[in-house]
């Protein structure tokens, strides 16, 4: 069934540029900043969308191109605006992300960057190529971490040895709650962890005494240089897997391909299934037993969902976000018994509709419409037909669900209407857990809001 | 910790009153690799057109300078909602390589044809200006198959700063008054047209009622709750009045030449400046001396109407210290004087987008040892939020979180807010919000606040 009409503008897009998702990966590495190597407006726009969300200071430079930049190439303002952070920032890294602006001019970042030559003391200066035209912030995500993992693990001979026990985790674009809940997991296996990003303590620190140019916290960039001796990598993502599969390089194929690493790639651990998949794969790569505390999590939270399972059974959902963040969200939807009827997203990587025919059961796929290259008013038209009872997703879709007169369960990114977004927990047994507790509340609510009788007792 | 430093090429731009010799550097195309607060072009165009609201604003471009601004200001309108919508050619690979003027073409009629606006504002981005688009030229021809006016706006991010995206504005504004406007050319008696109010939250309405109450007829907003049509007999007013100076004196200078309207620039936040501005405009008709009258009872009933609560909140406001960074300086100097009446002094001022004269003003206006700003950033203003320790920062979104993570009360004085600040009902919903955030109970628990004990 064809649920979409093809427009040629995009009208309300669920998507952002390719850089935004670099200068968040940026922001995620202990002492380094994002320098965009563009227009002013790129860093102000795309700073003014991340604080909206983290409530949290996020510097993004500019080296600002004007006219003349535009026509003589931006390498003497790239070089000044290296110059001017470091002095004022003093930054162990900068990572360079480029604009559509710089790259159609044809600037060579890493020319200029080699021409800059080496310097003591100066900070690590890593270039992505984020052209805006191409791809979605979660492909300028993806390329910014690869970007840092090739920048500090040149190819080469090992010269120490490796350590077995260290896990590299890419964890793709998650929440600090889910940063942070992560860690948890590692520390209680006791296996050391290099997370990549990890912005879940710069980007949701305490209140200061002082002023910090750049917050505490993030990535350090020595554990980043021994990811090349760790024992395996995990990447996190159905697409993102896609996409290794496809031969498309990422931090944990670079690795493999240097430093054969095993990489083990998976979705996004939402849902029992998902959860289970992911505590299995650790216990196959660490050899430690999943601890007590996560089997109890898990125990609880089956029988919560036997508690709800009437609220919550065939009932219809709009989700929408990130490929991956769909892909995994529809699974764990249709593991108590709601139908993901439009799964959609502005992201166009060509394996979403693959991800879901993987994740979904059989029986239900007939009734769920994938959508990707979609924007919220085509989402908006689509739905309008698939008499959905609830919408699932980022604040972005609030419109959508007012026009369509559903309840709207906020998750993922961006959060711009409440407070919190960042401390959304969505992964784990216990992540999962918040998701079904929000869920069901949210449909009771739903019912007592629309009841004429309004019982207080549900 | 080190202490933060100003960066070599900035220091023209911070003043210190007192201390220093006046001399400030403005006007200036950002520092590479100072983290501006300032914002491109394309921003600037953005903000002075998105209050129209039955028009259609496609930005041409990929896809972020469209998914940044969609629906994020406060500007309300009356009737239509089109503006809200957030529309995008969307460029890909394939449209740098081949040129956008085909897709664009296709998204105009396309968008037209679904949502028949009564104009289209075409917003050329960075990129448009490289790969060469003709766009005025495929706005033309769509204008010419579709019979609404079609107007390019010229505001590609890297060609000037902010101010630049005010003038291109104002161009397509000017554009289409010239070209909507009725035949007559004759002044309508006691007309204004009312520029730079863009209906944050309500705004115009209030200032609407204001000329109402006194009896003067307001032909056009510029371009609050703006409709295509309404420019129509903007031409044949009797007087601009400009707020907002710094987007809109461009256009009161265009509409002056032409059709020989003089203009004055007013501000509507804070009694004093809200008084005036309303004063100015009645002593223009002076040949009506009952419209003074009936202003002077007007100021003198809502001034009545909310002084016992700003009284009654400047107990508590006494003393206090405020750091001012906005858009435009001539808002800065609003604040001052409301901030004044509250009882607080300004110790830190500064602007995105302010002019020399603007900041000769502003320094006059300041107390002996206060900070002027032109174009600051994060580090800067931090670094002068604590050396004052203020209790208090008016900013953006931008500012919030210094502010916050420095333990100071916050006021949004910017276009993303939803509340109504200006006029006489403003005053007292800025004093509330100011009276909120520093009386509230939580800086006792913030380590700044607490160590400082």
């Amino acid at each position: 069934m064809n649920t979409a009409k093809s427009y040629t503008a995009t009208r309300n897009a669920c998507k952002m540029c390719t850089p935004l998702g670099a200068a968040l990966v940026f922001h995620g590495i202990e002492g380094a900043i994002p320098l965009l190597h563009g227009s002013q407006g790129c860093s102000t726009y795309m700073r003014r969308y991340l604080i909206s969300h983290f409530k949290e200071p996020v510097d993004i430079a500019s080296s600002n191109f004007s006219e003349e930049t535009a026509i003589f190439g931006g390498g003497a303002n790239l070089k000044l605006a290296i110059e001017n952070l470091t002095r004022q920032y003093s930054p162990e890294m900068i990572g360079i992300a480029t604009t559509c602006l710089s790259e159609t001019i044809g600037d060579d970042v890493p020319m200029i960057l080699e021409g800059m030559g080496r310097m003591e003391d100066r900070a690590e200066l890593v270039h992505v190529s984020t052209p805006s035209y191409s791809g979605t912030h979660m492909d300028g995500f993806h390329h910014a971490v690869r970007a840092v993992v090739e920048h500090c693990n040149p190819e080469g001979p090992r010269t120490r040895h490796r350590a077995r026990k260290t896990v590299n985790l890419f964890p793709g674009m998650l929440s600090n709650e889910d940063l942070r809940h992560l860690k948890e997991i590692f520390e209680d296996l006791g296996v050391r962890l290099i997370l990549l990003p990890d912005y879940s303590e710069r980007l949701e620190g305490p209140s200061w005494v002082e002023y910090h140019a750049i917050q505490k916290g993030g990535t350090p960039i020595k554990d980043i240089r021994e990811m090349g001796l760790s024992g395996a990598s995990i990447e996190l993502g159905t697409i993102l897997a896609g996409m290794v599969e496809k031969g498309e390089k990422t931090a944990g194929s670079v690795l493999k391909e240097r430093f054969d690493i095993p990489l083990v790639s998976m979705g996004i651990p939402m849902g029992v299934k998902a959860t289970d998949r992911f505590f299995s794969a650790l216990e196959e790569i660490t050899a430690k037993p999943v601890p007590e505390k996560y089997k109890r999590q898990r125990g609880r939270l089956i029988d919560a969902y036997v508690d709800g399972n009437k609220y919550v059974s065939k009932k219809r959902a709009v989700v929408y976000g990130e490929e991956d963040f769909v892909a995994a969200m529809a699974g764990f939807l249709a593991e108590i018994g709601i139908i993901p009827v439009l799964c959609a997203s502005g992201g166009r990587s060509g394996f979403l509709k693959q991800a879901l025919n993987q994740i979904l059961p059989q029986n239900i796929q007939g009734q769920v419409h994938v959508h990707h290259g979609m924007d919220f008013t085509q989402m908006e038209e689509a739905a309008g037909k698939l008499s959905p009872d609830f919408a699932i997703g980022n604040s972005k879709g609030y419109t959508l669900s007012r026009n369509l007169k559903i309840p709207l369960v906020r998750a993922g990114f961006p959060i711009h209407d409440r407070v919190g977004g960042a401390r959304i927990l969505h992964i784990g047994y216990k992540g999962t857990q918040q998701l079904f507790d929000t869920i069901v509340n949210t449909l009771l609510q739903n019912r007592q809001d629309t009841s004429a009788v309004g019982y207080a007792y549900m | 910790m080190k202490p933060i430093s100003i960066l070599e090429e900035r220091k023209t731009q911070v003043f210190r009153k007192g201390s220093d010799e006046f001399d400030i550097s403005c006007d200036k195309k950002s520092l590479a690799g100072s983290v501006s607060q300032r914002a491109c072009v394309f921003c600037g165009s953005r903000v002075v057109l998105y209050p129209i609201a039955d028009a259609l604003h496609l930005v041409h471009g990929p896809i972020g300078c469209a998914s940044y601004t969609w629906d994020i200001r406060g500007a309300l309108s009356s009737g239509p909602e089109l503006h809200r919508m957030s529309f995008s050619t969307d460029l890909s690979e394939t449209d740098i390589i081949y040129g956008g003027e085909k897709k664009l073409e296709k998204a105009l009629f396309e968008l037209i044809d679904i949502y028949r606006p009564k104009a289209a504002f075409v917003y050329a981005t960075c990129i448009v200006g490289i790969i060469g688009d003709d766009v005025a030229a495929v706005c033309k021809k769509v204008e010419a198959k579709t019979g609404i006016p079609v107007l390019p706006v010229h505001s590609e991010g890297f060609k000037g700063t902010k101010k630049d995206g005010y003038k291109a504005a104002c161009d397509a504004l000017f554009n289409l008054m010239d070209r909507t406007r009725e035949e007559s050319p004759e002044k309508i008696p006691l007309s204004i047209n009312i520029l730079g109010e863009f209906n944050i939250g309500g705004e115009t309405w209030i200032i609407k009622d204001y000329y109402k109450r006194m009896g003067i007829e307001v032909l056009s907003v510029m371009t609050g709750d703006g409709r295509v049509k309404n420019f129509g007999s903007s031409h044949r007013a009797c007087l601009n009045v400009v707020q907002c100076s710094g987007s809109l004196t461009y256009l009161a200078q265009k509409m002056e030449a032409a059709y020989g309207i003089p203009f004055i620039r007013v501000s509507y936040f804070g009694i004093e400046d809200t008084s005036q501005a309303l004063y100015d405009v009645a002593s223009f008709f002076s040949d009506r001396p009952d419209i003074m009258e009936k202003t002077a009872a007007l100021v003198q009933e809502e001034v009545k109407a909310i002084l016992p609560e700003l009284q009654e909140m400047k107990t508590d406001l006494s003393g206090k210290r405020a750091a001012v960074y906005v858009g435009g300086a001539f808002k800065a100097f609003s604040l001052i004087k409301a901030l004044k009446h509250l009882g607080m002094t300004v110790v830190l001022v500064g602007s995105q987008t302010g002019s020399k004269e603007d900041y000769a003003l502003l320094k006059d206006m300041c107390d002996p040892g206060t900070i002027i700003l032109d174009d600051a950033n994060p580090l800067e203003l931090a670094k002068y939020v604590l050396e004052k320790d203020a209790h208090l920062f008016i900013g953006g979104v931008k500012e919030r979180p210094i502010a916050y993570k420095l333990g100071l009360g916050f006021c949004d004085h910017n276009h993303e807010r939803k509340i109504p600040l200006a006029g006489f009902e403003g005053m007292i919903n800025f004093a509330r919000e100011v009276h909120e955030t520093v009386t509230s109970p939580v800086w006792d628990l913030v380590p700044r606040k607490a160590w400082n004990r």
